[in-house]
């Protein structure tokens, strides 16, 4: 049993490790170390195909979080003012929203889109008083909504965790101490539920930085740092590759622990005596 | 003896308006679906009164409390508080503030911005020295001078309910709610809480309005006593008339020990008991009666002394400065006795002879 747990792990973890092991290769070869060095890391941040992915996927990962975090915090607060039945509605929609694979929600997210598009552009170019009417076609615009929509649900099941554990006790507690709803919202609610927001806001950056297939689907033209990693691997596995996985994979690893942290749970209760 | 049934309302508040009432319900009603919470509730609560709304879970004095603060609407009736109807006036612009049960606080602020909360929601704002001033003032009414730059996860139990009660009282409210705020302390701490309370209603002269289950707390701080049960009021008035008077079997039962005995009113005032005893209890009544008796107004005599119903000691349960007995009276079942420690009567073994002396008129008969 414990051999096999080793196993399942070496399997899980080794090719990760490898592939860190050899961004740091001296030599081209990926098979064989031959030394240590981090001019793969160099190599990979001056090439500018790699460098425009990489400040695509930043900017995607960056407004599709942000919108998230807004738009799943305030579905939170809404859903937890909402009947029992409505909630749990609401509820499996949004875990359903999480559950559904990539493929599903690329190609729905597409044509839709596209049908979408195909019925404004039109319309715009109906009313538009000059030559040359702006067509919305698919790009930044498209593959922010299809992860800012995934990502949302990941916020609002974070943030609705901590909103059900504040009690309703606080905020009427609030209320009977002269604070205006809103009031109550700001001082009240907003600070508690704040660390909850910025895990959420740092999971849905994580989600929308590492995924490929949404982004395949509705990119348009635009390449993402995994639609690029997967393209250039066609032509062969090379250290710049390792460079660029072993940063991401970093990256992540501290945004994830960033929200692990903030999401830890906090005790109030009094102390004994 | 009276039927107690017209003694205790004697007490009890019309719906007719009183100036001085900080709080009056008028025919209040709260329906949760088809669960009927508060049954037309009418109920005063004079200014600078300490008034306990005592009853079991489930009566509804806890939904009267949180239509007060502002938490639910009547479904029916008006809550007045100063005079002012309430009907769709929210919490916050409602001159009650409230000791919530759980206490509630504020666990990402310290104990001083827990007590300014409510001076600091204020408009016009209150100048800053002021907030600080009231504040300091409030948290040492509640003896926690030296705990503004605590955090709350940092107090006791007690401690934290001394914070809720300052966060209330800062603001001066006409009248302070307290949610059964005595319920989560230990049995010695909420002995000095109730002394506690009761010494600052009596410095603040704000009205104190009280909900609780534990009949010992009400009867121990408040001047007057509201006792409801399913919905609605089932007696007001002051501890010693609720507790002395109950005015049914419900209030008997609830407020204080009782023993049980079933009998028969015959004409001429005899209530004939069952071991076939007659006592003469005046009235004119007749039919079969429920018959309640306080465990401190039987008084046990050695066997020899040839009165009163004769029965076997069967526990003793010593209390400290009482003691109990558990007595199987011939022909009348287990009766409960208190006796003071020190007199005779508090030195019977279990399984000696006695005898139960009690004068009829203590007795309280509700029709059954």
């Amino acid at each position: 049993m414990r051999a096999f747990v080793v196993a399942a792990y070496l399997f899980l973890y080794a090719p990760i490790a490898l592939v860190v092991l050899f961004s740091f290769n001296a030599g081209r070869n990926a098979s064989e170390f031959t030394g240590f060095s981090v001019e793969w890391y160099g190599k990979a941040f001056s090439n500018t195909f790699l460098v425009q992915a990489l400040q695509n996927s930043l900017i995607i990962a960056f407004v599709s979080a942000v919108l998230a975090a807004i738009f799943g915090t305030m579905a939170a607060i809404a859903i937890e003012r909402m009947s029992e039945r409505a909630r749990l509605v609401f509820d499996g929609l949004f875990a359903a929203a999480i559950v559904v694979p990539g493929v599903v929600i690329g190609i729905a997210t597409l044509v839709a889109l596209v049908t979408m598009l195909g019925l404004i552009n039109p319309l715009i170019a109906g009313v538009w008083p000059g030559e040359n009417p702006p067509r919305i076609g698919l790009g930044y615009f498209s593959v922010i909504a299809a992860h800012g929509l995934f990502t949302m649900a990941v916020v609002t099941m974070i943030v609705r965790a901590r909103i059900a554990g504040l009690g309703r006790d606080m905020v009427e507690a609030s209320g009977d101490l002269y604070a205006t709803p809103f009031g109550t919202f700001r001082q009240i609610v907003l600070p508690q539920i704040l660390p909850s927001i910025v895990a959420g806001f740092l999971l849905a950056f994580t989600f929308s930085f590492d995924d490929f297939i949404v982004a395949f689907f509705v990119s348009g033209s635009k390449t993402t740092l995994p639609m690029y990693v997967f393209a250039s691997i066609r032509r062969g596995v090379t250290p710049e590759i390792n460079a660029v996985a072993t940063t991401v994979l970093v990256a992540s690893l501290f945004l994830i622990l960033g929200a692990h942290f903030l999401m830890r749970p906090r005790s109030n209760k009094p102390v004994e005596g | 003896m009276k039927p107690a049934k017209e003694q205790g309302t004697s007490r009890a508040k019309g719906p007719a308006i009183d100036p001085s009432n900080d709080i009056e319900f008028r025919a209040v009603s709260k329906r949760y679906g088809d669960v009927t919470a508060v049954a037309g509730v009418d109920l005063a609560v004079p200014k600078g009164a300490f008034v306990a709304l005592l009853g079991p879970s489930g009566c509804g004095k806890t939904t009267c409390l949180r239509m007060i603060g502002g938490f639910e609407q009547p479904t029916e009736g008006t809550v007045l508080i100063e005079n002012r109807p309430m009907n769709g006036v929210p919490p916050y612009q409602r001159p009650v503030n409230m000791v919530f049960q759980h206490y509630a606080l504020f666990p990402h602020l310290d104990v001083m911005a827990n007590v300014s909360y409510g001076l600091r929601q204020m408009r016009p704002p209150l100048a800053r020295t002021e907030v600080q001033r009231r504040s300091e003032e409030a948290l040492e009414l509640v003896r926690l001078g030296g705990y503004a730059r605590r955090r709350i996860h940092e107090l006791s139990g007690g401690q934290q309910q001394r914070v809720a009660l300052a966060r209330a009282i800062v603001n001066r409210p006409a009248v302070l709610l307290l949610d059964e705020p005595l319920a989560a302390l230990d049995r010695k701490l909420r002995t000095a809480m109730q002394f506690e309370l009761q010494t600052l209603q009596r410095e603040l002269g704000i009205t104190f309005l009280l909900v609780t289950h534990d009949q010992e707390e009400a009867l121990s701080m408040s001047d007057f006593v509201c006792v409801m049960n399913a919905g609605r009021v089932a007696q007001t008035g002051t501890p010693r008339e609720v507790y002395d008077t109950p005015n049914s079997l419900f209030v008997a039962d609830f407020v204080g020990k009782t023993n049980h005995l079933s009998g028969t009113l015959e004409p001429g005032g005899v209530l004939r008991l069952a071991n076939g005893v007659g006592l003469a209890v005046g009235g004119n009544g007749t039919g079969r009666v429920a018959v309640v008796l306080r465990p401190e107004a039987i008084r046990l005599h050695p066997e020899a002394a040839g009165r009163g119903f004769a029965g076997t000691v069967t526990h003793r349960i010593f209390l400290g400065s009482t003691v109990e007995y558990a007595v199987a009276a011939d022909g009348l079942g287990d009766f409960l006795v208190t006796a003071d420690r020190g007199k005779s009567d508090g030195t019977a073994e279990p399984g000696a002879r006695v005898r139960l002396a009690f004068d009829p008129t203590a007795l309280h008969l509700y029709p059954s």
